[in-house]
Order: structure tokens, then sequence, then C-alpha cells
């Protein structure tokens, strides 16, 4: 396991960046949950290079409505995401914007790590000998968390993987990039719901590299208020023109 | 499409009669089960149908079906020959055992009132959808069973091919009259389909049409 950087000199240089909410900083391996509001935006930023953000997304104030792949992809026509397109639910709305992307690519199609993969990769380890440097993994780490809503297994659906980029050649098959993602990467997203944001940052599961070595990532949370008339995400297609008059019914100004 | 549509009738399994030969009807849904080792097959009797499926642990149903986990474990997109059904467990539901279509999709999901008036126009929610077909089937199989229960699900001989730039599109259908998909059972599962309604897009060719159902004994 690396070292963890010291958060305090990563943090984003930008001087005109509106005062933080709140940052936290996430040890490698660690998940997290937290809620959202509309209006807040949050930056996650690789401190090191290679870092993997896997995330699953529910609208806070109905759980039963959560981030949906499927609708995401075809509603924009797309594989992967970056900045200016959205995080569709399963109701035509829109739980979050990516506002800002500096790595360009962020896999949705291949899942989580789960504890068999991670244990024939890189062997067997306890919390008895290896304190918490043990190999956590991505599907016990989301367990963990959506436990704590009262979510479980049955609500284990098709997540993002942030700062990871893997392509689809012609016959279908995966090719993870290990370039992706360098240190300070960075991507942004602007909550359009009151969204439950689970985390895990487990390696991604299709990394072929050697060593178990999940990445620390930095959290940033501010007030940025809700997506303007003109705004780069409500633009990019006719389709989310829709899909945010679908949210905003929600919330009245 | 005549009503009068003589429906090409797939070769039974060897000598042996089905236990399960239902016709679906375009725009329908289907729910039942298919025990270990029995075999499902699917058959798209007009051609270029859409048939939205999810599989569910008959006697679990928080174990489903999960494109991810199927995509990952194969390292490839599209279900074929060879294709091991993953749930979000992990483990291997079914393997697709013959495919006379050649791939299937299991990114594009299913359609909904509300996708459709993101995807097509506001004006397009009162349409029929796999959704509501999904959600009635569940209703009336077990009423703990809802919107919850439904992740991202097959597309069986739907086309939405893949770029690497990373493009994504529902293209007109592979698949043709008579052609079929197989599967052998690891576990007792529960099946769910829609014989998709959706109007707006390739994937039925703008023209929804019957599939049917067989079921064969284990081995």
């Amino acid at each position: 396991m690396g070292s963890v950087p010291d958060p305090k000199v990563r943090v984003s240089g930008d001087a005109a960046a509106p005062p933080p909410l709140w940052e936290e900083t996430l040890q490698p391996g660690e998940h997290w949950s937290g809620i959202l509001r509309r209006g807040t935006s949050l930056r996650l930023t690789a401190l090191e290079a290679r870092a993997n953000v896997a995330a699953l997304l529910y609208n806070y104030e109905c759980l039963c409505e959560r981030y949906n792949m499927a609708d995401t992809l075809k509603a924009q026509h797309t594989a992967y995401l970056t900045s200016g397109y959205v995080c569709y639910s399963d109701m035509g709305r829109i739980l979050c914007s990516i506002t800002a992307d500096s790595c360009g690519w962020h896999d949705t199609i291949c899942g989580l790590s789960d504890a068999t993969t991670v244990a024939t990769r890189y062997g067997t380890t306890r919390f008895q000998e290896a304190r918490n440097d043990y190999r956590k993994n991505g599907r016990d780490s989301m367990l963990n968390e959506l436990g704590k809503y009262g979510l479980g297994r049955r609500d284990l659906i098709a997540n993002i993987n942030f700062f990871s980029r893997v392509t689809v050649d012609e016959a279908g098959a995966l090719h993870f990039d290990t370039e992706n993602c360098v240190a300070h990467d960075y991507v942004e997203l602007r909550f359009e719901m009151h969204t439950l944001l689970v985390l895990s940052t487990c390696p991604h599961p299709l990394d072929p590299a050697i060593e178990y070595q999940p990445r620390c990532v930095q959290l940033r949370a501010w007030i940025s208020g809700s997506a303007p008339q003109q705004d780069p995400c409500r633009q990019r297609c006719d389709e989310n023109a829709r899909g945010f008059r679908n949210t905003e019914m929600m919330f009245p100004p | 499409m005549s009503a009068s549509f003589d429906h090409p009738r797939p070769a039974v399994l060897g000598p042996r009669v089905p236990v399960h030969d239902e016709v679906v009807p375009a725009g329908a849904p289907w729910i039942g089960s298919v025990l270990r080792g029995q075999v499902l097959r699917i058959v798209d009797l007009e051609g270029n149908q859409a048939v939205d499926t999810l599989f569910y642990n008959a006697h679990d149903t928080d174990e489903h079906y999960s494109a991810v986990d199927t995509i990952r474990a194969q390292g490839n997109i599209y279900l074929t020959t060879g294709t091991y059904l993953r749930s979000n467990l992990g483990a291997s539901m079914l393997t697709i055992t013959e495919d006379t279509c050649g791939r299937h999709d299991t990114l594009g999901g299913a359609c909904s009132a509300e996708s459709n008036t993101v995807r097509y126009a506001l004006g397009k929610r009162h349409m029929h959808s796999c959704r509501d077909n999904f959600l009635l089937a569940l209703a009336g199989y077990d009423h703990r069973l809802g919107k919850r229960d439904l992740p991202s699900n097959i597309n069986f001989f739907m086309n939405v091919p893949v770029t690497g730039d990373g493009s994504l599109r529902f293209e007109d259908g592979i698949s043709a009259p008579g052609r079929y998909v197989q599967l052998g059972a690891q576990m007792d599962v529960l099946v769910l389909i829609s014989n998709c309604p959706q109007l707006n897009n390739p994937c039925n060719a703008y023209n929804p049409t019957p599939i049917q159902i067989l079921i064969w004994a284990a081995g």
C-alpha cells in the first residue's frame, strides 16, 4: 500500500474556487456514503495516478429511484461518461450533471470488483494479520454503505467507475486503459436532485495491476446552485433538455 | 404483417417434447420458472423483435441478473453462445448454449414511459413500455417485488453496437424470422420477459411481433 499523500497540499489551486462546504480525503480502499443536496457540487480528485472511484446514486427522497446505466447511455448515445453528460435515474430525471472533467472518460459498464476475484488475483487477506490494509473489494464495500440506508444486495445495480477508461473494440471486447488517470485528475458533479451517493475507492475490476493498490481520493463539496438555462449539460441534446424539465418539475423555483 | 402469419416452428430438441410451449404476443409480458438443468429457448418468430429479459434466483430474488457482472466476467459486451449470464453476486445463472442470431445486447436497458419522454418527446409518455410489462408481471407474481427489482436487463435479438470512440447506437436488427437463443439453467430461475412494445426506434423494426417460449425438462 503506497503512502498517503497529504491532502492539504493537493487541494485545487483555483483561486476563484468557491469556499468548500466540506472536504474529506478517502483513504485507499475506503468506502463512503453521503447526501448531496440539489444545488451542491462535488469535486472528486485523484490524489494519485490510476485511481478508481466506484459510485452508486439514489434519489434520497425515494431510494427506489436510482441511477440507470442504460437510460443514461441511450439518451446521450454514449458508452462512457465525461463533462457535458448527465447521470439519469430510472424515472427520466437527472441525478447529477458532469460539469468538469480533466481525464475525459469514466466507465459505467464494467461493474465492481468482488471478494472472489480480489482473493484470486491478489491472495486472501484478513484483518487479523493485515489490520486496515486488508484488501477490500467493490461489492462488499457497496453493501457496507447500502446497509446503512435499508438497501442491500437487491439494490446492487450498474455503477459508475470514475477515472477508469475501458474501450470496446469492433468484436465487443473490453480494453482497460492504464493511462487514463494521472495524479490530480478531477471530475465535478453538480447534483440536480437530493442524492444518496455511495463510493468505493477499490481498484477497477479490470485493472491488470500486479499489485493490489487502491488510491487516495479527495472529495470537496460546495454550493454551486442548480443548472442555469445556458448550461452545457442542459444544451448538449434535446434529450437532456427534457431530462432537466422532468427533474425541475420536482423542484419549483 | 398478416394476422394469419404462419409462425415457423423450430425443431424440437431432439425427439423430446417441450414441457412448455407458448407464443407471447407483441408487447406482452411473460413470467415463469426454469429449473436447474432445464433448457429455455426464445424464438424470434417474425424477426427483429427485442425481447427484454431479466432473471432472478427463484429462491432469493435479491439475486438478479447483472449486465455489468456478465460483461466484465467475459470481457465482452455482446452476449452469444458460451456466455455465462451472471448475477449481482457473481454466480452463473444460465449459459447460452445455442444462438442462431449471433449476438444480443445488454447495455440498452428497457423502455419506460419516463425514458420515452426523455428520448423522444414528452407526448410519448402514454405509450406502452417494457417497464409497465415488468412491473405488472412482478406485481402479479409477488407483491413484494417492484421497481427495485428492475436492474439493467438483456435485450435478446437487439443490436446496440458500441464503437471504439465510445458512441452507442440502436441499429437495425440482425435477427430474422425463426432465429432463436437457447439457454441452460444453472440454478432455479424466475424469468421475467417483456416482448418489447417500443415503436419509436428500430429495435423492433418499428413493428413489434410475437415470440415463442419453449422449455425442455432437464436431461
